[in-house]
């Protein structure tokens, strides 16, 4: 077998006790009038709960490169597909 | 594969298996579905940008608690659903079904919240066409359409998911995943991680929106 996973159940808890963390900031957060700066903090909260998911739930942390790189690829797409709306967004419908 | 050739393997004592790409092919089926759902996500962010005041107005009538619950739920799940992999790993098959059931149950908890959830607003009028809806300026009639198609998505593939992980309980119950042989499992516990994903994102952008 060459790939051995970090077979520790005391990581995967760990890593489920920070997304319970996390989501608990991410409510008390939202609570607060933060106004635009809102959605911004809870995207970034919501992407490093995704990045804990992917590392360790997903194994990409211990994957081989290739799994990484077609991952970022695919990201990459999708990230250009939101911005090249946005551009058409702003364009479109300029902020009053 | 074909009787006969299984039965030749079997005779050669060379069965082949090709965990890496069972893996890719896993992966590359979740990236169609972060474009199927990142497709939505534009969409939600297109509108949400034109109709920033009604979507907050909007989002007030969800329930954040209800919302919060789903999250801790679907996080758990995820956490038992790649406990059963390391378990089965560790040759503990009995502890690695009782982690299956679990994650399974969490998923069904999550959809019965979900069925009361939108029962709830269905009841009150807040659905396409219904009769709240007529005097609701344009953004929030938006904002529930889409609403109601990214979490109905969503809700399917848990189901979608849940069966999954049935045939691979029945899998570990039949010793077809042992722990030598377990990429069966890893790729349902893919599709299980990125429906958690998904939920990830869906969470705040519909219920925390102040």
């Amino acid at each position: 077998m060459e790939k051995t996973h970090s077979i520790n159940y005391g990581t995967y808890v760990l890593v489920w006790l920070g997304l319970v963390a996390l989501t608990t900031l991410t409510v008390a957060i939202a609570g607060l009038n933060l106004y635009s700066l809102t959605i911004i903090v809870a995207m970034a909260i919501a992407t490093t709960k995704s990045l804990l998911v992917a590392n360790y739930f997903m194994h990409v942390k211990s994957d081989s490169r290739v799994f990484k790189v077609f991952i970022v690829v695919c990201i990459v797409i999708f990230l250009t597909m939101i911005i090249l709306t946005f551009f058409d967004l702003i364009f479109r419908y300029p902020a009053k | 594969m074909d009787n006969e050739s299984v039965m030749e393997n079997k005779h050669t004592e060379h069965i082949h298996r090709d965990d890496v790409g069972s893996k890719m092919g896993m992966w590359l089926f979740l990236f169609t579905e972060l474009i199927l759902f990142g497709g939505m996500f534009i969409l939600y962010a297109g509108y949400r940008f034109m109709y920033a005041d009604s979507f907050r107005v909007a989002a007030m009538r969800l329930d954040t608690v209800v919302g919060t619950v789903n999250t801790i739920l679907l996080l758990t799940s995820s956490l038992t659903a790649v406990l059963s992999l390391a378990a089965i790993q560790k040759k503990q098959k009995l502890f690695s079904m009782y982690l299956l059931v679990f994650t399974i149950v969490c998923g069904g908890a999550f959809l019965i919240n979900k069925y009361f959830e939108w029962s709830t607003k269905i009841h009150h009028g807040f659905y396409p066409r219904g009769p709240e809806m007529a005097d609701l300026p344009d953004g929030e009639v938006v904002f529930y359409g889409l609403y109601y198609v990214m979490t109905g998505l969503h809700a399917l593939h848990v189901i979608v998911g849940m069966v999954f992980l049935t045939f691979m309980l029945v899998f570990v119950y039949k010793e077809k995943i042992t722990f030598d042989n377990s990429q069966k499992l890893e790729n349902a516990g893919l599709y299980w991680h990125l429906v958690d994903i998904i939920w990830i994102f869906l969470f705040p952008l519909f219920y925390l929106i102040h």
